[in-house]
Formats: structure tokens, C-alpha cells, sequence
């Protein structure tokens, strides 16, 4: 017993703690669970969804959530949406208020999806596909 | 793209790796490689979900899909349609015994609806073998703050104030057992992990070392700083080598990261933890033997006094306490000892670990706060019971403990009211049994249990312990008499009054227990020689149905005693002395002309 340990990385403050924990939460923020405070966007992966680029749009919209440090934001690909002719569609789910689907998203589109509408609350008028859409 | 966008989470515990999620996870890191998602989706293994019926389970975040059974071929249909197309796959969602509705997610699951988890609060959820994953669950912040903003009183009083009481059985208060090796005198003290899991059933304490290594040494490195002991020992059976495995994998990771080793937090703290491993003998549980066989010695019990408080390891003032326990420790140092006390009973607080298992639906470890009846626990959680069969007894406490009956299924569970009803909680077995299970047979399976793991130091124990399972053996062979029922009662209550530890002291609780609550079976078995639930096999005797019986011989060519005797298109007769009850005969006859006992 009382074996000699070399301190590698040793904690040695609460700070310090918080500080990997933070770090770590990353990690595993896909994790959440339940009906938390957080924005759900949904991306249609369907056949006529993925035929019209929906791995870009989904690329993008991670690596935008990345870039701008957005931490209570859930990207879920679901299957078909119904409105393949505006493929990719993103549906934007944000507590408490009407779903937003923004159809013919792009990388460029889903960029200024996070950076509009997430961050900024502005609705991208000509990209809404359909606005009298009432979530069951 | 590098962004991980999704987790598959694949159940690493015991019961999903003997169902092959080893496998699962090798070939989900196969496909995913093969389509090219690698990158955006991790494969996780994590702890034991606890629904251990349904396994192996594979999680999917942040879609929060619950998928059950999966078996090695649906992994491509998993990637395939779940990961690529985001379509879940309904064929492999849990469906719910009773409404056979399929579910989704874990929160809407009956399963998991009405359980609290504080010791199981993280398996499932972290990758075990990840240090970072538990720091993320607030790991290792309740022993800064005990060691940085607590004295070591405080820690033991918060513990105290929390009622916390001990998991592996005798519910002793923790934060009591603390004070009295903190106010022993001497230098060196210890505290030692019982992990050493003995009842039949229980697999609570394996699946928290598998799935949440990290909270039990956080919680020991506290009890060490409350005791005052730098020393830990994990005393594990050797049995379980996936937690040994984790638990030293965990352990590395703890010095690695200064919440083990010297100086810990900058307080001047120091404290390490070892692994001990046992043989797994059933009576190293309790705790005088369990530290006997640390030392190298026989795992035999001693007389108390001297407490291990006073006297334990090395003759040094010990602290043991189980895994469960430990579990605890944390979200009460974090979250305070009122909220801790809210939950549960007068007198038994917090949660309480039980291993389902038996005739009931779904099968696992579930969390629920003490004072939940088991009313709830069977038929809300469990599911109700296998085939809509009639609920008989419900088993608890393993071999220390016994059966309880319909009469107390709304009898909200602690350690008090267990024990009032002629139970007791133990680690926390649960066998729930049916119109199938025969109360005498389950009796002599736990004496067998117990006179296999006696020590044998002591004379009641040893030798008392084998009269009564003899006993029993005549019983349930049809050869008891009825002086039997007299002889089991006055030994069983000799036995408890004079063994020398636990493991004798309540070895014959199974039988007293069944004689009270289903003293007819035992007269039925020693009056009629009659078995009603068709489990004793020597009771059976299958006899023909002479209105049915064409002569077929089909019967007489497959006993393989040949105590079926008559001639071809006559009526055969089976030789009841000779017959041993195999059934073949049964399975044989096309007419149900033979009749089963």
C-alpha cells in the first residue's frame, strides 16, 4: 500500500475541477435526456432527403453549432418530412415556440440558420417553406 | 465531417457481454467504418442499464432511441436505417408486457418510470473506463469539497443527519460506523469495499463496479478522510473479473489525475486504494471474515466485540462498508443531507438497490425509494408476473432471508418492515415466484446454499445447518414424517440463537419463514406425499388413462426403465415403483392418455 504515485495531470483545486468539467461535458452533451431547455433541429434523412444533399446540411449545421460554441442545441436526423420538394429540410423545434421548417437548405443556409435564427432569434423569411404548420 | 453528432451506446455489463455486446460493438465500429460514418458516430460501451431481461440494450443519443435484444445480424439494419436515414427500427423497441405497446424512450418505460436512482445514477449513462465521462456527471467535486470546505466531523455528521444506512444487509447507520473508527485510537486505520456479493440474485454491487468505478473510490477516499484512514482495500471475488478489471482500470486513472495518491486537492490528504480479491466465499461477507481473508487468512468469522471499528485489519480500527453504500456517499455530500432524507421512510432513507428476477416480466436491477410496496415493484416496474400466472411468494434477502405473500404485497418495503414480516432486505435479492415454484423445494435450495458455504467453525452452523437441508431432503422425497415439521422448528430456532455470525444466524429464516406462510405444502408433502406446484420430482407419479390408452406402445418403447409394461392394442400400466418421473412417456403418447401428476 501507499504506492508512490507520479502526479501527472493532478487536480488541485475545485476551479481546476470545474474547469475539466466543463471540458468533459462536451464530450458527452449529446447525452441529455428529457424535455430540457434545449433547441431540437431536426434534419429530414430520408432517401429523397439524402439524394438532395442532407449529409452536407447536417455537416454544416454541426460544424456551425461547433464553431459558435452552442451548447443547448440537439441535432436529431429524422425519416421523410412529407415536403420533398424542398429537400434538405431542417426543422427548427425551440421550447415554447411554433416549429420553423426551412426547406432547400444548403451549406450555406444552414449556416445561417444557426447564425440567424439561433443565435440572432431572426426567422429567414424566404427560406420558410411553410408557416401554418401546427405541431400535434 | 469531424463533429460527433451521434452516440451509440452499448450495454458493457456482465449480462449483455455473455449475450454478445462485446461483439455488438466491434461490429457497429465495422459497418459504421464500412458507410463511412466513423468519424460523426462514437460507439460507447457503458455500464448496465439494469434491464438486464431485455438485453443486450444499445442506446442512441441524441434521438434517445432504447433498443432491446439486439442481436449481432441487426446491426446493419441499425446503421443502416436508424444511423443513415434517421428511421428508427421498430422491430427492435421494447414492447410493454401488458398494453403491448412499443416504446421509444427510457422516461415512458414502465420500467424505468417509477425508479429513482442515486446508486445507479450513472450507469449506463458514462463510458466506465473514462475518467472525463464521470468528472462530466460531477464526479470527484464532493471529494474536493469534503476535503477542502468540510472538517472530517462534518462529513461523518452530514451522513448521520442524511440516515444513510448500510446496503448489504444489516442496515447499520453509516455515518455511526465512521464516528467510531474516527474516535478509535491509533495511527494507522483502513477502510475497506465490501464487494465481496454472495446472495444468490443479487448482482447490484457488480453491475455499480462495472459501470460506475469512479463513485466508490470518490466515496472510499471520503470515508477515509472522515475515518482517518489513508489506506483503502476493495475486497472483490475473483469471480467477477470485469469489475476487477474496470476497478483498476478506474483506479489508475484516479492517481493519474491526483484523486488518489498524496496531497490530494492540495489538502495534505493522502490516500490510496488497493484491490483485494477473494474466492468468493459466501460468509467473507460478513465483515470479521471478510477481513480475516485480506489478511491471507481463512475466511472465518470472529466474535464481536471487538468491532472492526476498534480492531479490524491488522488489528487496526476498520471501516467496512459495501458498494451500494459507498454508491450513496457522493450525491449526499453534493446535494445535503435534507435531500437525502426526504426520500424513503421514517426510519430507512434514500433508495434502495433491488436484482429482479423470476417468474416476472421484466427482469433486472431496479432503484426505488425505500417505502415503495412491492405491489409496485412486481407489478408497475416488473411488469406483472410471466404468462399472467398467479402470483404465489416473493423471496427476498436470499438465503438470510424469506418469502413473503400476497397478504403483504402493499406493505411499503424498508428494513424495518421487512424484518417485522418475517424477511429481511439483504443485499437485495428479489425472486418472485408463481403457482409453479414449491415453497419446500425453494426452502431446501437456500439451506443447500447455506451448508455449502458454511465455514464450519462454528458447531450450529455446520452441523445444524446439514440436519435441517437433511430433513428437508426427506421432505421433499416423500419420506418425511411428521415429527420432521417439530425437528426443523426447534433446530432452526437452536441455530439461530447460537451461531456465531450472521451466515448461521439467519441460514434457517428461508425454512421458518415458509413453515409460517405455507405450513400445508409441508403437510401435504409429509402427509399425501403430494408436491401441488410439480416441482419434486419423487412426488410425481404419472399413471394411464385407461379410457384413453390404445396400446400403442409408444410409452413402454421410450421409458428408460422399462416400468411401462402391456401388450400391443392393450391397455398399458406404469410400474409406480419403478417409475422416475421423467415425463418421457408423457412427451411420447399422441392420446394424453398419460396422465401428469
Amino acid at each position: 500500500m501507499n504506492i508512490e504515485v507520479v502526479n501527472k495531470m493532478s487536480v488541485k483545486s475545485l476551479e481546476e475541477l470545474k474547469k475539466l468539467r466543463e471540458e468533459s461535458k462536451k464530450k458527452v452533451s449529446l447525452r441529455k435526456e428529457g424535455k430540457g431547455d434545449y433547441i431540437e433541429l431536426m434534419v429530414g434523412m430520408a432517401t429523397c432527403g439524402i439524394a438532395a444533399g442532407a449529409r452536407t446540411t447536417l455537416s454544416a449545421l454541426m460544424d456551425e453549432i461547433q464553431k459558435k460554441d452552442i451548447d443547448n442545441i440537439k441535432v436529431v436526423q429524422v425519416g421523410c418530412l412529407g415536403y420533398c420538394h424542398s429537400e434538405p429540410i431542417v426543422q427548427v423545434n425551440e421550447p415554447g415556440k411554433e416549429p420553423i421548417i426551412y426547406g432547400n437548405v444548403d451549406d450555406k443556409r444552414a449556416r445561417e440558420i444557426i447564425n440567424k435564427h439561433i443565435i440572432n432569434h431572426e426567422l429567414i423569411d424566404d427560406a420558410i417553406i411553410i408557416e401554418t404548420y401546427k405541431k400535434p | 465531417m469531424d463533429t460527433v453528432r451521434s452516440h451509440i451506446m452499448v450495454c458493457g455489463g456482465t449480462g449483455c457481454v455473455s449475450s454478445d455486446s462485446e461483439k455488438l460493438i466491434t461490429l457497429f465500429k465495422e459497418k459504421l467504418s464500412s458507410v463511412d460514418y466513423d468519424k460523426e458516430v462514437n460507439v460507447i460501451r457503458t455500464g448496465c442499464f439494469g434491464f438486464c431481461g431485455q438485453g443486450p440494450i444499445v442506446k442512441i443519443h441524441p434521438d434517445n432511441v432504447f433498443y432491446v435484444q439486439v442481436k449481432l445480424d441487426d446491426v446493419d439494419e441499425i446503421v443502416e436505417e436508424h444511423i443513415i436515414k434517421g428511421r428508427i427500427v421498430k422491430r427492435l423497441l421494447y414492447e410493454e408486457p401488458f398494453y403491448k405497446r412499443k416504446v421509444q424512450s427510457t422516461s415512458k418505460m414502465d420500467f424505468y418510470k417509477k425508479q429513482y436512482r442515486i446508486a445507479l445514477r450513472n450507469c449506463g449513462i458514462i463510458n466506465p473506463e473514462e475518467i472525463e465521462e464521470y468528472i462530466a456527471y460531477d464526479g470527484y467535486e464532493a471529494l474536493g469539497k469534503a476535503l477542502l470546505e468540510m472538517s472530517a466531523e462534518e462529513v461523518t455528521n452530514i451522513l448521520k443527519d442524511a440516515g444513510l444506512r448500510g446496503r448489504g444487509g444489516g442496515g447499520f447507520p453509516t455515518g455511526l460506523k465512521w464516528e467510531f473508527t474516527s474516535k478509535s485510537p491509533g495511527n494507522q486505520k483502513y477502510i475497506i469495499c465490501n464487494a465481496d456479493e454472495g446472495d444468490p440474485g443479487a448482482f447490484m454491487d457488480r453491475s455499480i463496479l462495472e459501470g460506475d468505478p469512479h463513485s466508490v473510490l470518490e466515496a472510499m477516499a471520503i470515508g477515509g478522510y472522515a475515518t482517518g484512514a489513508n489506506s483503502g482495500i476493495v475486497y472483490i471475488r475473483a469471480e467477477y473479473p470485469l469489475a476487477i478489471k474496470r476497478l483498476n482500470i478506474a483506479i489508475e486513472q484516479a492517481r493519474e489525475f491526483g484523486f488518489l495518491g498524496k496531497d490530494i486537492f492540495g489538502s495534505g490528504f493522502d490516500f490510496d486504494i488497493s484491490v483485494k480479491l477473494g474466492a468468493g466465499a459466501f460468509v467473507c461477507g460478513e465483515e470479521t471474515a471478510l477481513i480475516h481473508s485480506v489478511e491471507g487468512k481463512r475466511g472465518e468469522p470472529t466474535k464481536k466485540p471487538p468491532f472492526p471499528s476498534e480492531s479490524g485489519y491488522q488489528g487496526k480500527p476498520t471501516t467496512v462498508n459495501n458498494v451500494e453504500t459507498f454508491a450513496n456517499v457522493c450525491p449526499i455530500i453534493l446535494k445535503g443531507s435534507q435531500w437525502f432524507s426526504s426520500i424513503g421512510t421514517e426510519t430507512s432513507k434514500g433508495t434502495k438497490v433491488f436484482a429482479l428476477a423470476g417468474s416476472v416480466n421484466n427482469v433486472g436491477l431496479v432503484e426505488v425509494p425505500m417505502g415503495t410496496t412491492l405491489r409496485e415493484i412486481i407489478y408497475d416496474i416488473g411488469g406483472g408476473i410471466i404468462g399472467g400466472k398467479e402470483f404465489k411468494a416473493v423471496q427476498t434477502g436470499g438465503p438470510s432471508g424469506g418469502v413473503i405473500t400476497v397478504n403483504d404485497l402493499d406493505t411499503p418495503i424498508d428494513y424495518e418492515s421487512l424484518k417485522n414480516i418475517g424477511s429481511m432486505m439483504g443485499s437485495g435479492g428479489m425472486i418472485i415466484m408463481d403457482e409453479t415454484s414449491c415453497m419446500v423445494n425453494i426452502a431446501k435450495f437456500y439451506l443447500d446454499f447455506s451448508q455449502d458455504e458454511s465455514c464450519g467453525k462454528c458447531t450450529p452452523c455446520r452441523i445444524g445447518v446439514k440436519r435441517m437441508y437433511e430433513i428437508l431432503e426427506r421432505i421433499t422425497k416423500g419420506e418425511g414424517q411428521l415429527e420432521d415439521l417439530e425437528k426443523l422448528e426447534l433446530l432452526a430456532n437452536m441455530i439461530k440463537h447460537s451461531s456465531l455470525c450472521g451466515l448461521g444466524q439467519t441460514a434457517p429464516n428461508p425454512v421458518l419463514s415458509t413453515m409460517k406462510y405455507f405450513r400445508e405444502e409441508y403437510l401435504e408433502h409429509v402427509e399425501n406425499h403430494y408436491c401441488r406446484a410439480g416441482e419434486c420430482k419423487d412426488l410425481l407419479k404419472y399413471s394411464i388413462d385407461s379410457n384413453k390408452c390404445i396400446g400403442c406402445t409408444a410409452c413402454a418403447k421410450v421409458c428408460p426403465v422399462s416400468c411401462i409394461t402391456g401388450k400391443p392394442k392393450e391397455i398399458h400400466k406404469i410400474d409406480q415403483t419403478q417409475c422416475i418421473s421423467c415425463g418421457a412417456c408423457f412427451d411420447a403418447c399422441k392420446f394424453d392418455a398419460v396422465i401428469k401428476p
